[in-house]
């Protein structure tokens, strides 16, 4: 039987980007909040020791931040035709694990989706008539970016974002990203400085008539004081970033952002190690009571709220959707059902160069230092005559020159023996690769649901993925890589190598942290989980926050997306739920 | 702080009550805690990697240490650029390896029904990477026994043992036991790979031939002077976690 614990009036579950920023805001409210976290606490001085911080084996090869797949695990298959069975060792993509959650490993690009983004099926529908997309299953988020634009601008200046604004109010700007939409004022922070690679990529794809601009960064140019009184320090170029958390303090996270002030305050309380097993939910089904979790001794409590805010990873706070019975499940079949619907992923690709000539220097780097290219993204460029929609923005970022997994050798090289060696040393300074991070558009077929077989450590199912790339999402990343390839050329190097992206989605190498959708947003309870303040249509005192309320992925890293969520979220509690609590923000 | 919230053991009172095995992130049990009013440092409380000392082996035999010696010696040879997978000590960094969460799989997904699986939903077989070596060396060294005129593979030329690992990594060889070469030699290559360009602080890797061989400075964390230095070369040699052999005392 579960221990009943003394009521709170907000349980949010997991203290990640998205638990850390409601958390903020409510206890402001004068609220008593509690977050349950799976994982351990984890702060810079002792989990991301200067002292030991870089080390490639136990952080990114045995990745000891990540969420192990012992303790929850999925399972996998490209479609329904096929039997899913278990990653049982997690390899595409790494959720995260512990308080910062996936917040603590990421590589920092911090991107704004765009208005046509929003209002895809709108956009589309205006720019070229009824009938584009018709095979995917594309769907308005239920907001604008103007809607949207101070939450993107607090997010950015919270984390200190490095950049160069490309559109001040409607004015382009030199130097930035001309495609994006208005913003209100510049990134908080100057672009990071650049290395070599970046910088001969902005010189090429300048000269062949593109647009580079620095990428969006959570590495941090300059130090610098947030909004809530914390300090960061300037990145140092380590190449330690992606799979490690930053021993410098100069990556943002919920660590270096949020906590020194959120920690502090009484009406806060963390509970680590914790694992919510179910949001318990009143006979009407429409009102939960709190949550159930169990702690490490293997006792269970119940922790009763007024509210409760679902903050895990985008695909752990479907699955808990499900296990709760909030809101029906999506079914292949009849399209009909909401949770599960529209799960996205990213279409990327890939180009390298070789060179003879050239010294890179790849182990100065971080997570987001880089140039970009966005002609290619989204519906920055005519789809009028193209057979596809969607895009990718094209980067050059450099992240790393870590040997266990950074050592690019040119096709047919052996891989050992003494002509590996040579051909490896040849290339690890000498090579240049960048990358398209391709839209991943919803299909009918693409959906979470919970596995018929297998089970975690609790007996509860686990979730079950069925993925396969889209066929417009294959030829939109084959007309941007071919587009790649125009770069490539003009680089001049000895050799350039192509790696497109291919049908079957393997859930082995090495892909993108970026699943999104399965509770998305969205205008219609039919067709979207939760309402445009990401509350729940079916439970109104439940909000799931998270890129599980993306109707569909951009060419774009999710994060400053999620951020912006979640202060959305947070003005929407703040300034409307909580003047009449229990009650659905949009009527139908 | 509520009564079911226990307090996480420090490093030191975990240290000094369970005999453990080093091995990269080998943490403690951590315990459900509550946290309020305060950010909940504590000394003492960090998780640093403990040296790997060469000697002895903790999971091979004797003959399984020489067949893995001799194979890392064949995919990392000694030559003008390093040291060899041997002498860089990449045995001895498997070895632990294997004793640990690796080799027992102690962070996967172990839970059954096993089913053979398509190739993108990866590995799917029950065994661990400590039964694959077990295994697989043996099936391995029977292999060669039988076809190689009695020898063990640490008993081959050179040039055979080159020949002999590109039949395993290309399947021409069919071992037995049902061990599957090619994804045996995939193992063993990544596996020596990691030790060879890992930390030395894991076994492998002696004194950062890797890194010195490919310019990488290993553990520094600062290149803020040498940022916009484009296209010229590094001056610094590598440090590992362990600090560099320069500054040692002699």
């Amino acid at each position: 039987m579960a221990t009943i614990l003394p009521r709170k009036d907000v349980v949010i579950i997991g203290l990640g980007w998205t638990g850390a920023i409601l958390a903020h805001e409510l206890t402001e409210e004068r609220l008593e909040v509690v977050a349950i976290e799976r994982g351990p606490w984890r702060d810079t001085a002792t989990d991301f020791n200067i002292g030991y911080a870089q080390d490639e084996l136990r952080y990114a090869i045995r990745r000891d931040l990540f969420l192990q797949p012992v303790v929850e695990a999925m399972t996998m298959r490209n479609n329904t035709s096929q039997t899913a069975l278990p990653m049982r060792d997690y390899g595409s993509f790494l959720p995260g694990n512990g308080v910062g959650g996936a917040g603590v490993h990421w590589n920092g690009h911090t991107w704004r989706f765009w208005d046509s983004d929003f209002r895809i099926v709108d956009h589309l529908n205006e720019r070229y008539g009824p009938g584009r997309g018709a095979d995917l299953t594309l769907q308005n988020w239920g907001i604008t970016a103007e809607e949207i634009e101070g939450s993107y601008d607090r997010f950015e200046y919270l984390a200190g974002i490095s950049g160069k604004a490309g559109n001040l109010k409607g004015q382009i700007q030199e130097g930035g990203n001309p495609f994006e939409d208005p913003r209100s004022r510049d990134y908080p922070l100057p672009p990071m400085q650049m290395t070599y690679a970046p910088t001969l990529f902005a010189e090429v794809t300048k000269s062949i008539g593109l647009h580079p601009f620095p990428t969006p960064s959570a590495n941090l140019s300059q130090s610098y004081i947030n909004p809530l009184g914390i300090a960061m320090g300037q990145c140092t170029m380590c190449g330690f970033c992606e799979r490690f958390g930053c021993a410098n303090y100069s990556k943002s996270s919920a660590q270096t952002t949020v906590l020194p002030v959120l920690m502090k305050k009484r009406n806060f309380e963390v509970r680590t190690n914790s694992e919510v097993l179910h949001i318990d939910l009143d006979v009407s089904k429409t009102r939960a009571r709190g949550v159930t979790y169990v702690n490490t001794s293997g006792e269970e409590f119940f922790q009763p709220a007024d509210l409760v805010l679902l903050c895990a990873y985008g695909l752990h706070n479907v699955r808990l959707m499900m296990l709760s019975g909030i809101g029906p499940i999506y079914d292949p079949n009849t399209g009909e059902g909401t949770v599960g619907r529209n799960y996205c992923y990213q279409t990327n690709s890939s180009a390298q160069v070789f060179f003879d000539d050239k010294n890179f220097n790849p182990f100065i780097a971080a997570g987001a230092l880089g140039q970009t290219v966005d002609d290619f993204n989204g519906d920055a460029f005519d789809h009028g005559p193209l057979d596809f929609v969607g895009g990718a923005g094209v980067n050059c970022i450099p992240t790393n020159g870590r040997p266990i997994q950074t050592r690019p050798t040119p096709p047919n090289t052996p891989r050992w023996g003494s002509a590996w060696k040579q051909a490896t040393v040849q290339a690890y300074k000498a090579t240049l690769g960048f990358s398209s991070q391709g839209s991943s558009y919803p299909a009918r077929g693409n959906y979470l649901d919970l596995d018929p077989t297998y089970t975690d450590r609790f007996g509860r199912p686990l979730l079950r993925v069925t993925f396969d790339f889209p066929d417009n999402d294959i030829r939109m990343s084959a007309y941007v890589t071919s587009r790649m390839e125009d770069i490539a050329k003009a680089f001049g190097g000895r050799q350039y190598v192509m790696s497109p992206r291919k049908k079957g989605w393997d859930s082995v190498p090495y892909q993108s942290t970026h699943n999104t959708g399965g509770a998305i947003m969205g205008a219609d309870p039919n067709t979207s989980a939760v309402n445009k303040y990401l509350q729940s249509w079916d439970v109104p005192n439940v909000f799931v926050v998270g890129a599980s309320a993306f109707a569909h992925n951009a060419g774009k890293n999710p994060t400053g997306t999620v951020g912006a969520l979640a202060f959305h979220t947070a003005d929407a509690i703040r300034q409307q739920y909580l003047r009449n609590p229990g009650q659905p923000l949009v009527s139908v | 702080m509520e009564s079911h919230c226990l307090k996480r053991p420090t490093r030191r009172q975990f240290l000094s009550s369970v005999a453990f095995t080093v091995l990269a992130g080998s943490s403690g049990p951590v315990l459900a805690r509550s946290i309020s009013g305060s950010l909940p440092w504590e000394a003492r409380s960090a998780d640093p990697p403990v040296q790997v000392r060469p000697g002895g082996w903790l999971f091979f035999t004797p003959e399984e240490a020489e067949t893995v010696e001799a194979i890392a010696d064949r995919l990392v040879p000694a030559d003008e650029l390093s040291i060899g997978g041997k002498e860089a000590g990449c045995a001895v960094y498997i070895d632990r390896q294997l004793v640990g969460s690796f080799g027992t799989s102690s962070r996967l997904y172990t839970k059954g029904p096993f089913m053979p699986g398509l190739p993108t939903q990866g590995y799917q077989a029950p065994d661990t990477p400590a039964e694959r070596y077990r295994t697989g060396l043996a099936a391995f060294n029977a292999w060669t026994r039988d076809n190689k005129g009695g020898r063990r593979f640490a008993e081959l030329s050179p040039d055979d043992q080159d020949a002999t690992l590109g039949d395993l990594e290309a399947g021409k060889i069919t071992l037995s036991n049902d061990v599957d070469a090619k994804s045996f030699f995939n193992l063993v290559l990544s596996n020596v790979m990691e030790g060879f360009f890992a930390d030395p602080i894991y076994g492998g890797n002696r004194d950062m031939a890797s890194w010195k061989m490919l310019g990488f400075p290993g553990a520094r964390y600062d290149y803020r002077d040498h940022v916009t230095k484009h296209n010229q070369p590094y001056p610094l040699p590598p440090v590992s976690i362990a600090g560099s052999m320069e500054w040692m005392s002699r």
